[in-house]
């Protein structure tokens, strides 16, 4: 964030420029696993954009009390406390959503975008501006899930949300871990091939977009590696 | 003994965290480039699992369940394996600098691993007796390093091949992983028809 943005344009950043799952390529475990479904990716999708704009905010107003130290702490039991809302909210209102999301529900608080975008964002960036970062990141979040949930639904059952549109053999293979290490990387594939030259800069996995890297340090000179 | 030996090949083979459960999937994809770095990095997720597992269970069945506060588990799990992975840092450096000198660097990496939060997570969820749960933890932890060391290898092959330039890099990577993954599948049933 090296000028002063308009606030549209950190809104739509986390939707298109740097869409957390598809060119940050954070947060893979959640988006392998409930995109089986369309359904269930929205249901994922919405849990982690309101526990993210959250712990943006909370974040952004702690920035200058959290020691540096153990900020990273700090932030997880923010991002803990939040994720048992959301988790209680959601066991209490949409069963059926809280049984298909199971144990990625309550796992939203490794997701490396939620600590990404605190270590990234709001802790260097005021209230607001925070808080349409963490909207926009979890609405990226939420379309790419819905994508790859239409994708492997339409293929995987022959439906989508739901509904019925062919009547083809579906190939259940889509619905299982194979299918979704494909549709991903397929995904990722085809948003390479749409934005080629257009200044999007590719990351490689990596620490560059890993939330620990700041704390780790070392790993760096190692090899990098992300963590979800 | 049968259902040990049960829960821990299922969890290596059947049930494997990576290529079935997709847990972990970041150091996974991040770590696998070299054989070493692998290995170590499975060493440390599968130390930690093991540990948290033995600090967590009790935990959960001695404090959280006799004063209704179950709903707490996942916010105090995270900082109960937040407080292990420093822990076990810190001991591993004054104690055993060797071990640190090849564990340390994934050490801090580990804290905020999906892996190790999911299977504490898990194995209260399925309730698994004390001894289970560790069982459960190492199988966990071992099916990871297979899925890497496996991995590696795959990617050491792939290193030299030509891709085209929109699938170079991480999608060509999770397609390979796709690959690895479907061989995976052919061992649901297996564990059934050997041990069973």
């Amino acid at each position: 964030m090296e000028q002063k943005k308009s606030k549209l344009s950190i809104l739509t950043n986390g939707i298109i420029k740097e869409n957390p799952t598809l060119v940050l390529v954070l947060g893979t475990c959640p988006t392998l696993a409930v995109s089986t479904m369309a359904i269930n990716g929205i249901g994922m999708g919405i849990a982690a954009t309101v526990v993210l704009v959250f712990s943006n905010i909370l974040i952004s107003l702690l920035k200058n009390i959290i020691p540096e130290k153990v900020r990273i702490p700090c932030y997880i039991v923010v991002i803990a406390g939040l994720v048992t809302v959301v988790q209680l909210f959601v066991q209490a209102y949409f069963q059926s959503i809280y049984e298909a999301l199971g144990i990625f529900l309550p796992l939203i608080v490794v997701n490396c975008i939620i600590l990404g975008r605190a270590e990234m964002f709001a802790n260097k960036n005021s209230v607001i501006d925070s808080a349409l970062d963490g909207l926009g990141m979890g609405l990226g979040f939420t379309l790419a899930v819905t994508f790859i949930g239409c994708i492997r639904e339409f293929l995987g059952s022959g439906s989508v949300f739901g509904v019925q549109i062919h009547n083809i053999d579906p190939m259940s293979i889509f619905l299982l871990a194979p299918g979704g290490f494909f549709v991903f990387g397929s995904t990722i594939a085809l948003v390479n091939r749409l934005t080629k030259g257009k200044g999007v800069k590719r990351k490689s996995f990596g620490c560059e977009g890993c939330p620990a890297a700041a704390a780790c340090g070392h790993a760096q000179k190692a090899e990098g590696g992300c963590n979800a | 003994m049968k259902e040990i030996v049960i829960i821990l090949f299922s969890a290596i083979l059947v049930n494997n965290f990576v290529l079935s459960k997709f847990l972990g999937i970041c150091p996974f994809l991040g770590v696998s480039k070299k054989l070493d770095s692998a290995v170590g990095m499975s060493i440390a997720v599968t130390f930690v699992m093991v540990m948290a597992t033995a600090a967590t269970w009790p935990v959960y069945y001695f404090i959280l369940v006799p004063n209704n506060l179950t709903y707490l588990n996942t916010i105090l799990f995270i900082l109960i394996i937040a407080a292990l992975v420093q822990l076990v840092e810190i001991i591993l450096k004054k104690y055993i600098p060797s071990l640190h000198r090849a564990l340390g660097v994934y050490l801090p990496l580990i804290t905020t691993n999906c892996a190790v939060l999911g299977v504490t997570l898990l194995n209260i969820e399925e309730s698994y007796r004390f001894v289970h749960a560790i069982i459960n933890a190492t199988g966990a932890g071992l099916g990871f390093m297979l899925a890497m060391v496996l991995f590696a290898g795959v990617r050491s092959k792939m290193a030299n091949a030509v891709i085209t330039k929109s699938f170079d890099g991480i999608p060509i990577t999770l397609i390979a992983a796709s690959i690895v993954s479907l061989a995976f599948m052919g061992f649901s049933g297996v564990i059934e028809g050997i041990f069973g």
